[in-house]
């Protein structure tokens, strides 16, 4: 099969996904929470009010009526309204998204750095001490709650060592943000050449993107050993020891490119783990992106930024995992033909 | 996908295992006795407690480490030690009623979907990937920010994001086992369907299932407690690992260390002894899985 008939297969299965998100969704964020006219209508409200808000939200209508409202809303970028900040959960995301964007790349870039090197050596010194000692850091980081890592780091490095500043958001009071370009601090203030800003938002960067870092690598290190044994113990690779190659060359650029192909699967799962993640991480330190907004909402009875977040995330998670498909097709034709 | 299936994604194909005594088998010892002792404890929790977990005492507030409070006291004198055992019961409580709750609905949609096939396993398959198109953690966010905190709706909330893995498992087993010879010759004496279903295909399922529901009490356990974390789960004063390490957190900046540190540890300790026991009774029973540690 060609890559463009794969191409066409694979966007045709994300509208049935899609749709069973929305319906998802649209059923969290419409039929459990009670009556939606009753909570925007008020405690005061008089019977009648509320009818009239039922018929004015269209809550009196047939459900597929509701969802195909609910559906036209959203292509609009219609994600609802907080009752918190008093503007469309859109907005609200718009202006955080950068915030949680940069914490994401910077954990991916701590996973990846840490992860793949790791997972690499530890399949070439099988058995060996930084095998097992991968083998432990991969266990025992999987079994610790993100929340509670970053806490530790928190007390170590901000509490005893005092070389972290205050977990409360990105800069420190009195450096002011660098101007907007991208909205990802290290990138506009590296830019523009705000120097002080830019130290201190790697300096605010820097525990939260290590936390959630060393929550994916755990994982990550684990798949790329794993691939990497396959591909060593495969014909090729044996040709190519057999044929007298530099070990260098077969290893690195024989092996290694082999072994990282399958990783790119893994992608979809890492995002899983990094949203999840996010919202803890950005909890404990106070960072200012929307799983934060959406828990924070929370608190004060607001459920449309949770409902957006929960859409928000899951959109872009079928999305992120449509790229790794057609990437995955790109890098290796046999899967086409699945 | 990204969802609780990431557990279950391990290589397949892999060098086998070396048999014998290891100090793996040691290991997996030591989770099954943790898992025993921490069972015990929480279930004797209101006998072995040396307090009453909601008991104030203004007379000691914020102590730290001591032979009276051997892992504290929090800001209203509450001794930590009891709160962790109580807080033991409700952990494992609300992750075992999921994690049976999401087994049984799961088995039950797969057996369905894969020894029907056709349109139900179309309307069954195509709920599961939406269901995983979520990330697990956040879809549970989201359902128990919909339905309210409870015990019960954590419960419900994980268990819906666990059914997909095993009704995959479940029906990838049907799929292959139900036009086998066995199950072929079970149909040509006139067995009923639920009968075959029951007694000649589900059976086989048990081994990986155990193995799956294993690993799956680990997950279940750290988001009932990143939801109570975050405020979404287990509310205060009720005494739960995550909502402890919650209310601990605030302690953080003025060095009451202990407040935070305990529960995490035991949130990390349980989690850590059920994913080696998992991975014990995977190599155990199912030799398919066996491979890369």
């Amino acid at each position: 099969m060609g890559f463009g008939r794969y191409l066409i297969r694979r966007l045709l299965l994300v509208v049935p996904t899609l749709v069973g998100v929305t319906l998802i969704t649209f059923a969290l964020t419409y039929l459990l929470p009670g009556n939606p006219a009753l909570v925007k209508a008020g405690p005061l409200a008089t019977p009648e009010y509320v009818a009239d808000m039922e018929r004015r939200m269209g809550l009196d209508r047939p459900v597929y009526v509701q969802y195909w409202r609910y559906v036209r809303g959203l292509a609009r970028g219609d994600l609802g309204q907080s009752a918190s900040t008093g503007r469309p959960v859109l907005d609200d995301f718009r202006q955080r998204i950068p915030a949680t964007l940069e914490l994401t790349l910077a954990s991916l870039l701590v996973a990846t750095a840490a992860g793949i090197p790791l997972g690499v050596l530890s399949a070439l010194h099988r058995d060996g001490p930084l095998d097992h000692l991968a083998r432990v850091l991969g266990v025992v980081g999987v079994a610790m709650p993100t929340f509670w890592t970053g806490l530790l780091a928190l007390y170590v490095f901000f509490y005893v060592l005092g070389v972290a500043p205050a977990p409360l958001g990105r800069l420190s009071p009195g450096v002011s943000a660098p101007p907007h370009l991208t909205g990802l601090y290290v990138v506009d203030a590296a830019l523009t050449g705000r120097w002080p800003a830019l130290a201190s938002a790697l300096h605010h960067l820097m525990l939260p993107a290590l936390t959630l870092g060393l929550a994916v690598m755990a994982p990550l290190a684990r798949m790329v050993r794993a691939t990497m044994l396959e591909i060593l113990a495969s014909d090729f690779i044996k040709a190519a020891w057999a044929a007298g190659l530099p070990p260098a060359r077969v290893i690195y650029h024989d092996a290694l490119r082999n072994a990282l192909i399958p990783v790119i699967t893994l992608l979809g799962v890492i995002f899983g783990f990094l949203m999840a993640g996010n919202v803890v991480v950005e909890r404990v330190f106070a960072w200012p992106g929307i799983g934060n907004y959406a828990v924070t909402s929370l608190m004060t009875k607001d459920p449309a930024p949770i409902q957006g977040f929960v859409l928000f995330v899951a959109v872009v998670s079928v999305l992120v995992n449509l790229a790794v498909d057609v990437l995955y097709g790109l890098a290796d034709p046999r899967i086409r033909l699945r | 996908m990204a969802a609780p299936g990431a557990f279950v994604d391990e290589s397949p194909a892999a060098p086998p295992a070396r048999r014998g005594r290891r100090p793996a088998n040691r290991l997996s010892g030591a989770a099954l006795g943790t898992i025993v002792l921490l069972a015990l404890l929480g279930a004797l929790a209101p006998w072995v407690a040396p307090y009453d977990p909601d008991a104030t005492d203004p007379s000691a507030p914020l102590v730290s480490v001591s032979w009276a409070h051997p892992l504290g006291t929090d800001i209203y004198g509450r001794d930590q030690l009891s709160r962790l055992l109580h807080a033991a019961r409700v952990d494992l409580l609300v992750a075992l009623a999921a994690t049976v709750m999401a087994l049984t609905a799961g088995t039950g949609l797969g057996a369905v979907a894969g020894f029907r096939g056709g349109a139900v396993d179309q309307v069954v398959m195509r709920a599961v990937d939406a269901v995983m198109a979520f990330p697990a953690f956040v879809l549970a966010m989201g359902i128990t920010a919909a339905l309210g905190n409870s015990p019960a709706h954590v419960v419900l909330a994980i268990a819906v994001t666990h059914v997909p893995v095993y009704t995959r498992l479940v029906r990838g087993e049907m799929l292959r086992i139900r036009e086998m010879e066995y199950a072929e010759a079970a149909r040509t004496v006139g067995n009923r369907a639920h009968r075959i279903v029951f007694y000649h295909l589900l059976p086989n399922c048990v081994p990986p299932l155990v193995v799956q529901a294993t690993l799956a009490m680990g997950f279940a356990i750290l988001t009932v407690a990143a939801l109570s974390f975050i405020g979404l789960g287990i509310q205060p004063p009720q005494a739960e690992w995550g909502a402890m390490t919650a209310e601990g957190a605030e302690y953080i900046v003025s060095g009451e260390w202990w407040l935070f540190l305990f529960p995490g540890l035991a949130i990390m300790v349980t989690v850590l002894s059920f994913n080696l026991l998992g991975d014990a009774l995977r190599d155990l029973l199912d030799p398919r899985l066996r491979g890369v540690r």
